[in-house]
């Protein structure tokens, strides 16, 4: 058994590098994302949140499941730290 | 061992430097929605202000602004924070973190603006809380604090 992460990782990579092909080529003007989502923020930003600031509308409201990961990303990041360094702590079995 | 000099000059500069930066990353935050600028800046900016008080007062001087124990706990009430807006919003019959079904009793235009400012100050606590706490465990002294 000892193969099957092995494999998992392995099968996971082909069929990411698979759909990676599936993806519109760098900077194409006629991918969907060019073509329908920024028109729609531009023109919608303000009259949905009375927020001047489309960036702000775009990252706290329209990307906001996004952004709650990311902040889950620094706040798992800030732990990860914490427990590599572990300073200013004492296990029991010390001293 | 070193011994930390008390200097008074430092230390008024800091004293009176300190609340300033907060009001301006208080401002950052709230402002995020009509300049550059939101939860991860402002908690940032927070975070400096510790950081000025931690540098220039000492680790145990300064404990009595924001304590060592705060950090993480800080980090996790700005996760929940954000995460409740969008539970809230749910629980009221719309799709996770759709701030128009928040009850405030706002219209939805309002309400979703309102939203905003409550996931950037989630935002803005996750940071300062998890930056102050790398800040302080790096800066510990080795075998200092509590046993665990």
């Amino acid at each position: 058994m000892r193969w099957v992460p092995q494999l998992t990782i392995l099968v996971t990579f082909v069929v990411l590098v698979y759909a990676g092909f599936g993806l519109p080529e760098f900077g194409d003007v006629e991918a969907p994302a060019n073509t329908h989502v920024s028109d729609h923020y531009i023109e919608h930003a303000y009259h949905d949140d009375h927020t001047p600031n489309i960036v702000t509308v775009m990252i706290a409201d329209y990307r906001s499941y996004d952004t709650l990961g990311e902040t889950v990303v620094v706040f798992t990041a800030g732990l990860a730290c914490l427990l590599l360094l572990m300073r200013g702590t004492r296990r029991e079995d010390e001293a | 061992m070193i011994r930390r000099q008390e200097n008074v000059i430092l230390d008024v500069i800091t004293r009176i430097m300190v609340p300033f930066i907060q009001i301006f990353a208080f401002y950052v935050i709230f402002h995020g929605h009509y300049s550059p600028g939101g939860g991860f800046q402002g908690g940032a900016l927070l975070a400096g202000s510790v950081f000025l008080q931690r540098v220039v007062m000492g680790r145990e001087r300064s404990l009595s602004g924001f304590h060592v124990k705060l950090g993480v706990p800080f980090g996790v009430i700005g996760i929940l924070v954000y995460g409740g807006t969008g539970l809230v919003a749910q629980v009221f019959g719309g799709n996770y973190l759709q701030y128009e079904w928040l009850p405030f009793g706002l219209d939805p235009v309002w309400a979703r603006n309102t939203g905003i400012l409550l996931v950037e100050i989630g935002v803005a606590f996750a940071v300062m809380g998890i930056l102050i706490s790398i800040y302080d465990n790096l800066s510990a002294r080795e075998g200092e604090g509590e046993k665990r």
